[in-house]
């Protein structure tokens, strides 16, 4: 019963977004208020509709009920609740299903906080918003129900892939969700802009809050996943460049650029067809990887189960709604004024030149990723594109956006004197000359890119720190300062970790007998032996470890080989004894000769640097949010009105 | 204005791209070793091991060589289709047991039937590394000079056997 | 795997019966270092999503046996490529090797770099030529003041 009624709640979401998509556009064009009326009504019943199906599909994890095809793949008795209920989006048809909902969730967000906004321009967003669903509801329901029924019902389920069964699951795909889907919400005001005609600061003030907490979740589930990947797979690596990680990032790049695109536009009036053209793109890019992780056009550890009919169909709606959209944009781009005039030095200036080197970059992930189906296309040949590609190109071009982050926010709008400038960072760049000579050698031995990195990360931080003293002299600066300041420390933070992990760790493998030690990073590891544990779904070698420093003891570690009933496979759990300014962790391989073990350590200085900038990022983000200009209290009716005297 | 109209360009070309992309299959392959001569060894066979193989014993004859082993699955999938090819005497088959134990690989001979000539014993799987061998089982079609002229990874299908596989060998079989 | 470690096994020392200083799996150090940085490479054909250092794939097993034994015969880095590619063409690399088809691929980046600031360069000198400030009146400055101040409480 509660299948049929999730699956009846998606065919009548689908009805209701179409109205929701058509209606409402075509009364803001004519001018008819009844129809434009209908956006918002609409939007929340979509919403309640996707709720409903999507609880219908929980219950069923819930329950175990596997009559559904879908839990019967995804699910186990035995898995404990926590993971039942995360393994609704553990696959295809599931995480879709989050998918729309998400999308559903964004536009009913919408439609409740822009009371305020101009009725026909909400109904133009609204309604673009209900299209995109529509052909996502049409993709669920022709090709990817969750509710198909599994006749007879299996006896139990296949289970949840190990290397799923860990609270990452539970977090990463709906924040990563969040932020993807999220920029929808910036795409439909791009559109909805072109289509009004109504391309200016005031559209860029309303895009922008929304922009933002889409990019915040971005940046959260990105890091998410990260982490979660660097501690659960066992090996201590943290981004592989991996087709689907790309997908994530190509949107986050954009992102980016687009969200400090808007703050020009809001604030000088301009860049407003590039800003519109980022926005397109970003979204473009999240639905462009929603097709490469489902199409099966790429190999990936993320990839779905994948079905050629699948893979064309969101080909056919990728096409049709960024193709579409790009049309509207050449054909209503050339007719948009132009912003307010600035000197080739100035903080626009900086911030273009930010912008274009982050579309470059987001350009060379899409070539490294797309090339080997490019060369397979033209029949060249296979090839793979790797990490050792990916880093030759990426850091190169992303060192200047660093660099930039330190005088950007230094410099002034409309005409910046380089004197002034260089007042104000001569003492971040003898700091970071000094940092980046001292630091490496202290960490260890210096090579250019551990010189590099401490340059750049001490060169945007003590600019950070120059600011802000320099600031609060003259009273409590607004959240969007501490949005800026935060979100580029972030950056620096981060940069810190990559170097210092990535030039500086070290790993042993060895064997170990009980009361063997190793030694690694100043750490001792002292094996006790293995026994036997038993799990929910799953029996384990543990292993301890005593951790000593100096002799003292820290800690005692206790990673596990867990061989999943379900699986074959089996699967190392990493023991990590995390720290501020270190990891140091073990995982046990294999089992050698009479009680020995073959063991792996490692000491990863700074790694959690990586994870606290993303979060620094993510912070600065909700600063920028939070700032009083978006508060719901803003009476932008009134000033929409006073506006429209005042030439652009 | 004409510049505006890039972006959708670029995006039209993309699609072009993906949609061919549809069609391909990014996990496969190919083998850089054909059209190259097949890689020389030296191994005993399997049934006698006093006996041994090399390719060079089957110069001036078209033949296959296919790889299995005791544990592979997939290969009892395509094990009936060999049976039928080995009992048309099409071309000489020759089997190359990988990476087995020499009383598994017997075994599963002797329990689901033998179509090879004989079979040549890869224990250590050094001979699979130099033909490439990635996932068994694989099919290789020699010809007489020794030249490997198709390589075909995974279970042999019938309509790879009727498409491929036997025009080749007919056509090898007249030069 | 398991082969492989009884065999290490002889060559190495007995253990004591007592507790040590644990043994590196590696017979040599020194030669494991250049397998990883080598190996790390390269891709895993079984996994394929793994590289060929990490993946415990039997086949990765096996060519990793296969490379050390190059690595300790001298070879160099190129010739060990060059072994992989020839049986696996340049799949299992990586680090696409710069040739015609992938010139784009290597110089695309850089040159997108350049063409995105040269275009940036070209459009801002024409916007400074295009763009002209309209400073506001007297009179548009009072009402520009007042709105302000109303956005500011």
């Amino acid at each position: 019963m509660i299948p049929e009624l999730g699956h009846f709640c998606l065919i009548l979401a689908l009805c209701v977004v179409a109205v929701q998509g058509t209606l409402p556009l075509i009364g803001a064009q004519r001018g008819r208020s009844e129809w434009i009326a209908l956006a918002r009504p609409a939007t929340q019943a979509a919403f309640l509709l996707m709720l409903t199906s999507f609880a219908c599909l929980t219950w069923s994890f819930y329950v175990s009920d596997f009559s559904v095809a879908y839990v019967a793949g995804h699910s186990n008795a035995q898995l404990p609740t926590l993971f039942r209920v995360a393994a609704v989006w553990g696959g295809h048809e599931g995480s879709l299903l989050l998918w729309v909902l998400m999308l559903a969730g964004w536009a009913f967000a919408v439609a409740q906080l822009s009371r305020t906004l101009d009725a026909a321009m909400v109904a133009r967003v609204l309604g673009v918003l209900g299209l995109v669903a529509v052909g996502l509801l049409l993709f669920v329901l022709l090709t990817s129900n969750p509710f198909e029924r599994l006749l007879p019902a299996a006896e139990d389920g296949r289970d949840l892939n190990p290397l799923l069964q860990d609270p990452g699951l539970v977090f990463h795909p709906p924040m990563l969700y969040m932020g993807y889907v999220g920029f929808s919400v910036a795409f439909a005001f791009a559109i909805a802009a072109l289509l009004s005609g109504k391309l200016d600061a005031a559209w860029a003030r309303w895009s922008r809050p929304w922009t933002m907490t889409a990019w915040v979740f971005l940046t959260l589930g990105i890091a998410l996943g990260s982490w979660w990947a660097y501690y659960e797979l066992g090996w201590g690596g943290w981004w592989f460049w991996d087709p689907v990680e790309n997908a994530s990032f190509l949107p986050w790049l954009v992102g980016t650029a687009l969200i400090h695109s808007l703050a020009v536009t809001e604030k000088r009036g301009s860049f407003k067809n590039w800003t519109v053209l980022l926005a397109i793109g970003a979204f473009s890019l999240s639905l462009l990887g929603t097709f490469l992780v489902r199409s099966g056009v790429l190999t990936s550890v993320h990839a779905f189960a994948t079905d050629p009919r699948r893979g064309i169909f969101i080909l056919i709606l990728l096409a049709l709604v960024i193709g579409s959209s790009l049309m509207l944009f050449a054909w209503r781009a050339p007719k948009v004024a132009l912003g307010g005039a600035f000197a080739l030095m100035s903080r626009e200036t900086l911030l273009l030149i930010g912008n274009v080197l982050l579309v470059v970059a987001a350009g060379s992930v899409l070539l490294g990723t797309l090339y080997p189906l490019i060369i397979d296309a033209l029949n060249l040949g296979k090839l793979s594109v790797g990490p050792p590609y990916f880093n030759a190109v990426f850091v190169p071009i992303m060192a200047p956006v660093v660099f930039l982050m330190a005088i950007g926010p230094v410099a002034r709008w409309k005409h910046a004197a380089g004197k002034d400038i260089g007042k104000r960072l001569w003492i971040a760049a003898i700091l970071a000359l000094v940092a980046a000579a001292a630091i490496p050698l202290l960490m260890g031995g210096w090579t250019l890119l551990t010189g590099l990195g401490a340059l750049l990360a001490v060169w945007v931080a003590t600019s950070v720190v120059s600011q802000t003293v320099l600031r609060l002299k003259a009273g409590m600066p607004p959240p969007s300062f501490w949005a800026m300041q935060l979100g580029h420390l972030g950056v620096a933070v981060f940069v810190v970790g990559i170097t210092l992990v990535g030039g500086y760790q070290d790993e042993r493998d060895v064997r170990m007998e009980p009361g063997d030690t190793t030694v690694v990073g100043g750490y001792t590891f002292r094996f006790n032996g293995v026994k036997n544990v038993p799990g929910p779904n799953y029996k384990a070698a543990q292993g301890e470890f005593d951790l000593l420093v100096d002799g003292t003891l820290l800690k005692k570690l206790y990673p596990q080989k867990r061989s999943y009933f379900s699986s074959t496979m089996p699967m190392t759990e990493a023991a990590i004894d995390a720290g501020f300014t270190r990891d140091v962790y073990v995982s046990l391989g294999e089992a050698l000769e009479g009680n020995a073990w073959s063991v792996r350590v490692y000491y990863k200085p700074f790694v959690n640097w990586i994870w606290g900038g993303c979060l620094l990022m993510a912070l600065g983000g909700l600063f920028a949010v939070a700032d009083r200009r978006y508060r719901l209290k803003f009476k932008s009716t009134t000033v929409a009105a006073s506006l429209e005297g005042v030439p652009s | 204005m004409k510049k505006f109209y890039v972006p959708l360009a670029l995006f039209v070309v993309l699609v072009g791209f993906l949609a061919v992309g549809l069609n391909r299959d990014p996990r496969a392959v190919p083998s850089p070793l054909v059209g190259k001569p097949a890689p020389a060894f030296k191994v005993a066979q399997l049934a006698e091991p006093g006996k041994t193989f090399a390719p060079a014993d089957m110069l001036g004859k078209v033949w296959v060589l296919n790889v299995w082993a005791s544990w592979c699955v997939s290969c009892r999938q395509e094990h009936p289709l060999l049976v039928e090819f080995a009992r048309a005497q099409v071309a000489p088959l020759i089997g190359l047991d990988y990476k087995d134990t020499r009383e598994d690989g017997l075994r599963l001979l002797r329990m689901s039937g033998n179509p090879y000539d004989f079979s040549a014993f890869d224990g250590d799987g050094r001979v699979g590394i130099d033909y490439g061998v990635y996932g068994v089982p694989e099919t290789y079609i020699i010809d007489k000079a020794g030249t490997i002229r198709h390589k075909h990874t995974g279970p042999i299908t019938s309509e790879v056997l009727e498409k491929t596989i036997l025009p080749l060998i007919d056509e090898l079989k007249k030069s | 795997m398991k082969r492989l470690f009884l065999s290490m096994l002889l060559l190495l020392a007995c253990a004591a019966a007592g507790a040590k200083d644990a043994a590196p799996l590696a017979e040599d150090p020194a030669v494991e270092k250049r397998l990883i940085v080598i190996s790390e490479e390269m891709r895993c054909l079984v996994c394929q999503n793994e590289s060929l250092a990490g993946s415990r794939a039997d086949l990765a097993l096996d060519l990793r046996r296969e490379l050390r034994t190059l690595i300790k015969e001298g070879k160099s880095d190129a010739q060990i490529k060059e072994f992989m590619v020839s049986r696996y063409g340049d799949f299992v690399l990586y680090r696409p090797p710069v040739k015609p088809t992938t010139w784009l691929l290597w110089l695309g980046p850089f040159a997108l770099m350049i063409a995105g600031v040269a275009a940036l360069v070209a459009y801002l000198r024409r916007r400074a030529r295009e763009v002209k400030d309209t400073p506001l009146s007297a009179e548009e400055n009072q009402r520009a003041e007042a709105l302000l101040k109303e956005v500011d409480q």
